[in-house]
């Protein structure tokens, strides 16, 4: 009969369309984002992160990063605690993407110090050889507009200070994009809750092992070498030419980093990689 | 009885567009599969990877798959209803808007106005004439349908008008969105709210823009190639109600492990399986129409292109809910293994059956025979050998990637860096750049085969009378 009638196939045909959409996509609305689901530390955008949200959605860099970790081992351990549906509330549009060409960054937010993505993001090859981001370099030519900004606060509802605005009168994009990244996913104190503790001795596996130093020096350029130089030098972080320290205290900063000062934590390479790089580091040999 | 006079001219237009934006489209997919071995081929601002991509998608679905939607749908309605067209006034307009709409898209993506959403970037203002696109299409196409002179709708029809109103209804909820300025809005969902939205979106334009309309195609131009009817009648009810049912509770599939309630993925993992059987019913009721017929695969071209067609749908149809099994999903989602999934649906399914369509139309509206057949063909392997390539790399690709993601050591820590899984995927890119090449030059063969069609030759006394609008 329907085959026959086209107004009652319309008719059957969304009534058919509504049952999925129904159950799937309306009820949800229910359980998701009510207060039950908001986490009391995740703080809405300030003008300069949303700026720099907003620069992130322009550039259309969800094409190439994902910002959600999935609650699995090894993507744990690659970048952190997995997300929580209160991490995103205050995210319109989301931005968890669909494919990771580049790193998911949901935790990226003080994992390195401002000047290794002021650098990173000016240009991506001399931070970390071998990668096919596109230079942002031209971010730092264009300033903002805090007229705007503001508007955008309004319309999101979201409080900002006169000072918030008026401050962004001589920063750029590059500020922008910089602050953004820096909030992501740093709301909840996860970086506190997944420290290792290290209980017992820590004993140097490979005292006076040469192919440990030479490991180690090879992780060294790869990992470390785009802020303390290729000569041990320093740049973004410390010069390491001569360091005064225990071994398994060395080996605990490269293992946890340090919070406040913007080395990030080189765990998840394995003991025995950090203690490669103990070891050439404690060799003196910069060659 | 009196015979109506169709309105072939529009589809001849719609023809036209779609193709140039189809080259497009392959055009820049190439630009920017180069970008991402050769990070110097970006140029900032305008001609990034990150602005290019959506216009390669955009132009992709919406210039080149949707103008195709746009003219077989104006050539088979018209004879399915045994009507002219309702108004041709109306389609003329939705030509020159529709131009209008693709254009506007290109520009404003390019300048960086995007909300961001996966094969729903345009800005507000462009959701707009979009919806009024869509509207002006569902009212031409609805209406002549209404004062059809034939009672029974055939089988493409109702693939047609099930795709006006899922269209319309996917469009409108994900466009919702709070204006800033002419260029800027702000999605009115949040978060979790709003992804789970954008994937009910996102998945079913899969459904409602490239299977329904594909397969309201491949059920007309396939009995029109080959000569036969389709096989079951009872097999296409089956198939065509429990597809529209089922599809528009797997969008979460795309969301497995996130923060998106389990209940959700789990509905849409189950009903992504169950989604084998409608697909399939397709698939093989596709394939028992050749029974008796398959030596036209060697004789007929335009058939050539329908099966490959629907054997590749009939591959994806398996894939897709492979992945979307959750261990499965673990381990592939992310990688290069998805963009060749949706690249086996795209250049192996939906444009085989566009080709195979346009191939039928065009000699059918220029009143003449097609100018070559042995470019035809030759275009059939240009665009599965560039298919088969770009696929299967980023097959191979994404399963080393997933691989080396999930590599531990014996102390539990990860094997390998990002860095050192991202470069070793650069052959693989290459590979996949040759093979959508190859797919770019069978698409400029395809072109030169139907200008010279159009332009040369003599008509076709068997022929006229369909150029003229009289059969």
């Amino acid at each position: 009969m329907w085959e026959k009638k086209p107004i009652l196939l319309l008719v059957l045909a969304t009534a058919a369309i509504m049952v999925g959409t129904t159950v799937t996509m309306i009820v949800p609305f229910m359980s998701v984002n009510t207060d039950a689901d908001k986490i009391a530390s995740v703080k809405p955008y300030t003008p300069i992160q949303q700026e720099g949200r907003d620069l992130y959605i322009r550039e259309g860099c969800n094409n190439c990063h994902t910002q959600t970790v999935r609650p699995l081992v090894s993507e744990v351990l690659r970048y952190g605690e997995y997300s929580k549906s209160g991490e995103f509330v205050y995210d319109r549009p989301f931005l968890w993407g669909s494919k990771r060409t580049g790193p998911d960054l949901a935790r990226v937010g003080g994992k390195y110090p401002d000047a290794w993505h002021y650098k990173h993001m000016d240009s991506p090859r001399a931070m970390i050889p071998g990668s096919n981001m596109p230079d942002y370099g031209w971010y730092k030519k264009n300033p903002l507009d805090p007229k705007m900004i503001q508007r955008k606060m309004e319309v999101l509802g979201f409080p900002y200070t006169t000072e918030q605005i008026s401050a962004l009168a001589d920063k750029n994009e590059m500020d922008a994009i910089v602050a953004y990244l820096q909030k992501l996913g740093s709301d909840i104190p996860w970086r506190k809750a997944a420290k290792t503790t290290i209980v017992g001795e820590l004993k140097n596996p490979f005292v006076g092992n040469k192919s440990a130093i030479e490991a180690g020096e090879e992780l060294f350029e790869n990992n470390c070498e785009a802020c303390h130089g290729e000569n041990l030098e320093g740049g973004i972080g410390p010069e390491l030419t001569d360091i005064d320290m225990d071994d398994s205290d060395l080996y605990q900063i490269i293992y946890n980093g340090i919070d406040d000062g913007g080395m990030p934590a080189f765990g998840s390479l394995g003991t025995n990689k950090v203690w490669q790089l103990v070891n050439f580091l404690k060799s003196g040999d910069s060659d | 009885m009196e015979k109506p006079q169709y309105n072939t001219d529009i589809v001849k237009s719609f023809v036209h567009w779609s193709v140039l934006w189809g080259l497009v489209a392959v055009l820049v997919g190439v630009i920017v599969s180069i970008q991402m071995t050769n990070p110097e081929m970006n140029f900032p601002p305008y001609l990034t990877f990150g602005r290019l991509r959506p216009i390669h998608t955009n132009a992709g679905i919406f210039g080149w798959g949707v103008g195709v939607i746009f003219a077989t749908f104006f050539y088979i309605v018209q004879r399915l209803c045994k009507v002219r067209l309702w108004s041709d006034k109306l389609a003329k307009f939705q030509l020159y808007f529709f131009n209008t709409t693709i254009t506007a898209s290109a520009v404003t993506l390019i300048l960086g106005f995007t909300t961001s959403k996966e094969y729903h970037e345009m800005e507000w203002p462009i959701d707009l004439m979009i919806i009024i696109l869509w509207v002006t299409f569902a009212i031409n196409i609805i209406m002549t349908i209404i004062k059809r002179k034939e009672e029974q709708m055939y089988i493409s029809l109702w693939y047609m008008l099930a795709a006006i109103v899922g269209v319309a209804i996917l469009f409108l909820v994900n466009s919702a969105a709070v204006p800033v300025s002419f260029f800027k809005s702000y999605s009115a969902f949040a978060g979790t709210n709003d992804a789970n939205v954008q994937w009910w979106f996102g998945h079913n334009a899969v459904a409602m823009v490239l299977t329904a309309p594909p397969l309201a195609m491949f059920y007309y131009f396939l009995p029109k190639s080959t000569g036969v009817p389709i096989y079951s009648h009872k097999i296409s009810i089956i198939s065509f109600w429990s597809l529209i049912f089922m599809y528009l509770w797997t969008g979460a599939h795309h969301l497995l492990w996130t923060p998106v309630p389990d209940w959700i993925q789990t509905l849409a993992m189950a009903f992504s399986i169950m989604l084998i059987a409608p697909s399939w019913g397709s698939v093989i009721n596709g394939y028992l129409s050749m029974k008796g017929q398959w030596h036209q695969m060697r004789e007929n071209y335009l058939v050539k292109f329908l099966i490959l067609g629907i054997t590749f749908y009939g591959l994806q149809t398996l894939q897709g809910p492979m992945q979307s099994i959750r261990s499965f999903s673990a381990f592939i989602h992310f990688t290069d293994w998805v963009p060749a999934h949706i690249h086996m649906g795209t250049m192996g399914w939906v444009s085989m059956v566009c080709f195979a369509s346009i191939y039928f139309l065009v000699p059918r509206i220029y009143g003449k025979e097609l100018y070559s057949i042995r470019l035809a063909n030759l275009h059939f392997w240009l665009a599965l050998t560039g298919q088969l390539l770009w696929s299967i790399s980023l097959w191979i690709a994404g399963v080393l990637q997933a691989g080396m993601w999930n590599a531990m050591n014996p102390d539990g820590s990860l094997t390998y860096t990002f860095m050192e899984t991202m470069v070793e995927m650069y052959p693989y890119w290459w590979v996949r750049t040759i093979g959508g090449t190859l797919f770019m030059l069978g698409v400029i063969v395809f072109i030169y085969n139907l200008f010279k069609t159009a332009h040369n030759g003599e008509k076709t006394a068997s022929l006229a009378a369909t150029a003229e609008g009289r059969a």
